[in-house]
């Protein structure tokens, strides 16, 4: 009597814990499946360097399409990116933000790399020509709306969706925005290690 | 009043009650958490030609706890963006939701290129699930 109490137990806390491992191991991220190649970028970096995702392999990837002038959603985005860095502490080595512009006109590489490194210092930029980056755009399914002042000054509205990729270069996950930091340290903590 | 019809009364009054109670008070439960749409093979090829394909309706409404996690895949020949990503062809994606909120997403897949989620939160109070339930009844019988 005893011990069928004692394995119903332990079978009820097998159940529990291997739900619990379920729920741990799913990411907040939507899921793309099956797993194909992210992409490739052929782009210039903000660091001086040809811009290719192949670069940071071995490394979780989060690329996401903004430009500097942005006033709403891009500071967002990057404060959470770099929150999400910071919580990782000594993980975050494993980890790399692309951020592309979508105004190849006024972002280049020396602006891309002042205004990410006011977020953090090692995220990278991707600047091109017009036609690279809206190869990039259009590989990822990146919509850009432009809407000109009557002073000739203009606004951008674009996707602003966080692509999620493995180590070995997979696009594994799109992180809608409007996500916070835990969520993003959550999923990123179960890519560095998976 | 007579006494029959009096009876009658009640014995509607208490079957009105008790299914109001199990409404109200059974926690739903439903099969799976997925609402899965499937992008058909052709879409693309048959808005090229001109028929206005529907696939998605404009709205889609989900709750926490019982169906918060849309699955879209994409059966067609082409990639097809929807919101936050696009799909190749054969890949699907599965996106959970957390948070209630009105969720506006791009979507080829959508004759108008719009669609609009819908998270509501999870009915926990006997009034919601009972409002949740009639609804739900509702709409299947509208199809």
């Amino acid at each position: 009597m005893t011990r069928a109490l004692l394995c119903s137990l332990l079978l009820a806390a097998g159940f529990a814990s291997a739900a619990a491992t379920a729920q741990e191991t799913q990411l907040k991220a939507g899921v793309l499946t099956p797993v194909m190649p992210a992409p490739e970028l052929k782009l210039s970096g903000s660091d001086g360097q040809p811009l290719s995702l192949a670069r940071f392999r071995g490394k979780v990837v989060l690329l996401a399409f903004g430009f500097s002038n942005c006033g709403e959603v891009c500071p967002i985005t990057l404060a959470t990116l770099a929150g999400a860095r910071r919580k990782l502490g000594a993980e975050a080595g494993g980890v790399q933000v692309v951020y592309v512009t979508v105004d190849p006109q006024r972002d280049d590489a020396a602006q891309m790399r002042k205004y990410l490194a006011s977020f953090d210092p090692t995220f990278v930029g991707g600047v091109g020509t017009i036609a690279q980056i809206e190869t990039a755009e259009k590989s990822y399914g990146i919509s850009v709306s432009r809407k000109v002042y009557p002073d000739g000054k203009y606004t951008l509205g674009h996707s602003s969706s966080i692509y999620i990729i493995d180590r070995d270069g997979g696009l594994r996950a799109v992180m809608p925005y409007g996500h916070p930091v835990d969520d993003f340290v959550h999923d990123l903590k179960i890519l560095l290690r998976g | 009043m007579n006494r029959s019809l009096r009876r009658s009364l009640l014995v509607v009054l208490a079957a009105f009650a008790a299914v109001a109670g199990w409404a109200g008070f059974t926690p739903i439960h439903l099969e799976t958490r997925e609402q899965a749409f499937d992008i058909p093979q052709g879409t693309y090829a048959r808005r090229r030609a001109g028929d206005l394909v529907e696939i998605l309706p404009d709205r889609i409404r989900l709750t926490l706890g019982l169906n918060d996690v849309l699955l879209i895949r994409n059966h067609d020949d082409v990639p097809q963006t929807f919101g936050p990503t696009i799909m190749m062809p054969g890949q699907s994606f599965r996106l959970p939701f957390e948070r209630a909120a009105s969720y506006q997403f791009v979507c080829t897949a959508h004759a108008s290129g719009q669609l609009t989620i819908d998270v509501e939160p999870e009915p926990v109070t006997p009034w919601a699930r009972i409002h949740w339930r009639v609804r739900a009844w509702w709409e299947s019988h509208k199809k």
